[in-house]
């Protein structure tokens, strides 16, 4: 449909899709008035899957369900992506920020010849333009960027948008388009998944914790943990910590590390340099954890309490269990 | 085994970024410049395998202003060969699409085995030249590369891509895109030797017409940039470590609704 809002499907590769997708339906649906229609690449779907796309308010899903769609390659899914668009019309293609939609939705747009808006945080109709705002130079200054024509394509960072809730109520229409994918031009060898730390991904967890260098060692990263377990956070890292090979680099916050924006955010001897600012600064609540008094930290903390991490550590997951076991 | 690889000219992070008197543009004055740092690893990249080989060329390109030969002279301190600056103001407005048809049309004129790229740069954190590349030369893309072996007839390349929750390894036929990722090794700092030597080797301008292309209207464009709206004053929790301990939980509940 030529005012459709599609919104491209993240899934966890086991037939749902992820939760992240709430937030870019429900703001497809925001902007375009109801007109979000999400489209699925998978190996895979399952009926769950599709109803969820529906409660969230997709009023279609288009449905490409082909084995070499699995694992994700951007030459099979940009040519089958991009035959839909050419038939279809949509006024808009939203991603997530993900690791695979970030260059799937570039390709994308080159191969439509369109502008591309990456990692976007607000979205709002000027007349009949779209106009997307997206943190620039370390997050320090804020970008209004337009497209010269549509479609629109744009990816949304996590945790941002309101979520779309989940209304079993509403159903998506299905189409399942005849889709001929091209070859696979990349072969897969394996997958090696990491070793599961138990705690939510850092990318879409709504609390996460990070130690910075104040941790003073790899092995005192359990305290933070442990917190992670009581209050169901994913623990990061900043980049002082990661250089000191005490986290592997896929945990760490910042500029050249993920960007985070979740409900809370609470960092334990973290001094704030501007490149982990640049990863966190759009945190709902931000608090902060640390014995210099002067760490510029304190300058973007909600809450702020200058004291040894050693000591507030512990202290605070004894009150945190207190308040959740209520 | 000839190597290309893209960079990027940015703001050092720690440097002050200000809007410029053109609200669509930041002022560049006394703002101090770096290689954007993927890109770097992009670079080390491609040295290290030329190394591993005993043969080959690594070539560096970039789009920008005058300026930008600074950054192509310190790839070329790290060992690069030569360089490539794109250097014409058709390019001033350009948008991902425009500077990555830009780099298309040097990399059909150079024709490497192997495009190597950052994952993005930091300046506005778009990511997409990289996958852009990919696509208006119809090559095969892997994005955000952790580990990277040449085979020894350089036809193709086993490549770790690292994706939520793990690794995926891939074999990529080359000629081939790929986006280096934090991790990937640890940038070389140039040596006095490097930076020396780096002063007699070619850095060649490009010019729109060199390459057959003309300005082209930018399909994205700002409309405005506005600074970070400042946080409201935070609240410094006084008291012993388990008071303060307990009132930051209480207020998080109570007060922030955050937990």
């Amino acid at each position: 449909m030529a005012n459709a809002f599609w919104c491209i499907v993240e899934d966890d590769r086991q037939g749902l899709p992820k939760k992240v997708m709430a937030e870019v339906i429900g703001e497809a649906s925001r902007v375009s008035g109801g007109h979000a229609e999400a489209v699925w690449l998978t190996d895979k779907a399952t009926d769950a899957g599709l109803a969820q796309l529906g409660a969230w308010g997709a009023t279609r899903v288009w449905l490409l369900e082909h084995a070499t769609f699995a694992p994700y390659r951007s030459e099979v899914w940009v040519g089958a992506l991009a035959d839909l668009t050419a038939k279809e019309s949509p006024k808009a293609i939203f991603g997530a920020v993900t690791s695979r939609q970030r260059e799937l939705v570039a390709r994308l747009a080159a191969r439509l010849g369109v502008g591309l808006a990456a990692d976007c945080i607000a979205f709002a109709m000027d007349g009949d333009r779209l106009v997307a705002t997206r943190p620039v130079y370390a997050g320090k200054i804020l970008a209004k960027v337009t497209w010269a024509k549509g479609p629109w394509v744009a990816t949304l960072r996590p945790n941002v948008f309101r979520p779309a809730e989940s209304q079993p109520g509403r159903t998506a229409a299905i189409e399942k388009p005849a889709t001929a994918p091209p070859a696979a031009v990349m072969k897969f060898v394996e997958r090696r998944e990491e070793a599961s730390t138990g705690l939510p991904e850092l990318a879409e967890a709504e609390i996460v914790i990070s130690g910075g260098r104040g941790m003073k060692g790899p092995e005192n990263y359990v305290i933070l943990e442990e917190m992670g377990r009581v209050i169901g956070a994913a623990v990061g890292a900043s980049r002082a910590a990661v250089d000191a090979g005490w986290r592997p680099h896929r945990f760490q916050i910042g500029q050249t590390g993920r960007t985070i924006s979740p409900k809370l955010y609470l960092g334990f001897g973290v001094s704030g340099a501007i490149q982990h600012l640049a990863g966190m600064r759009t945190s709902k609540v931000i608090v902060a954890v640390n014995k210099d008094a002067e760490a510029p930290i304190f300058k973007i903390a909600d809450y702020g309490i200058v004291a040894d991490l050693f000591e507030v550590v512990p202290e605070l997951t004894k009150e945190f269990k207190k308040l959740l076991e209520k | 085994m000839k190597i290309l690889v893209a960079i990027k000219q940015v703001p050092d992070t720690a440097t002050q970024v200000k809007i410029g008197a053109d609200p669509r543009a930041i002022d560049t004055a006394g703002i101090t410049w770096i290689v954007s740092p993927y890109d770097e690893f992009a670079v080390e990249e491609g040295l290290r395998i030329k190394e591993k080989r005993g043969q080959g060329e690594v070539v560096a390109v970039s789009l920008g202003p005058e300026r930008v030969k600074e950054a192509l002279r310190s790839c070329l301190a790290m060992g690069c060969d030569r360089a490539i600056h794109l250097n014409d103001p058709a390019w001033n407005d350009a948008d991902t699409l425009a500077t990555a048809r830009a780099l298309a049309a040097v990399v059909k004129q150079e024709q490497p085995q192997l495009l190597l790229c950052g994952r993005q740069a930091i300046d506005d954190d778009m990511g997409a030249v990289t996958a852009q590349l990919a696509e208006l030369l119809g090559w095969p893309c892997a994005y955000w590369i952790m580990e990277e072996t040449v085979d020894a007839d350089g036809k193709s390349a086993r490549v770790a891509r690292q994706v939520e929750g793990g690794l995926e390894i891939f074999d990529i036929p080359l000629p081939a895109v790929l986006a280096a990722q934090k991790g990937l090794n640890e940038p070389r700092y140039p040596t006095l030797k490097g930076i020396m030597g780096a002063k007699k080797k070619e850095l060649k301008d490009v010019k729109a017409g060199d390459l057959g292309l003309a300005a082209e209207p930018p399909q994205l464009s700002v409309v405005g940039l506005e600074a970070l709206p400042p946080r409201a004053a935070g609240r410094i929790i006084q008291g012993d470590v388990p008071t303060a301990a307990k009132e930051l939980v209480r207020a998080l509940r109570e007060d922030a609704k955050a937990i």
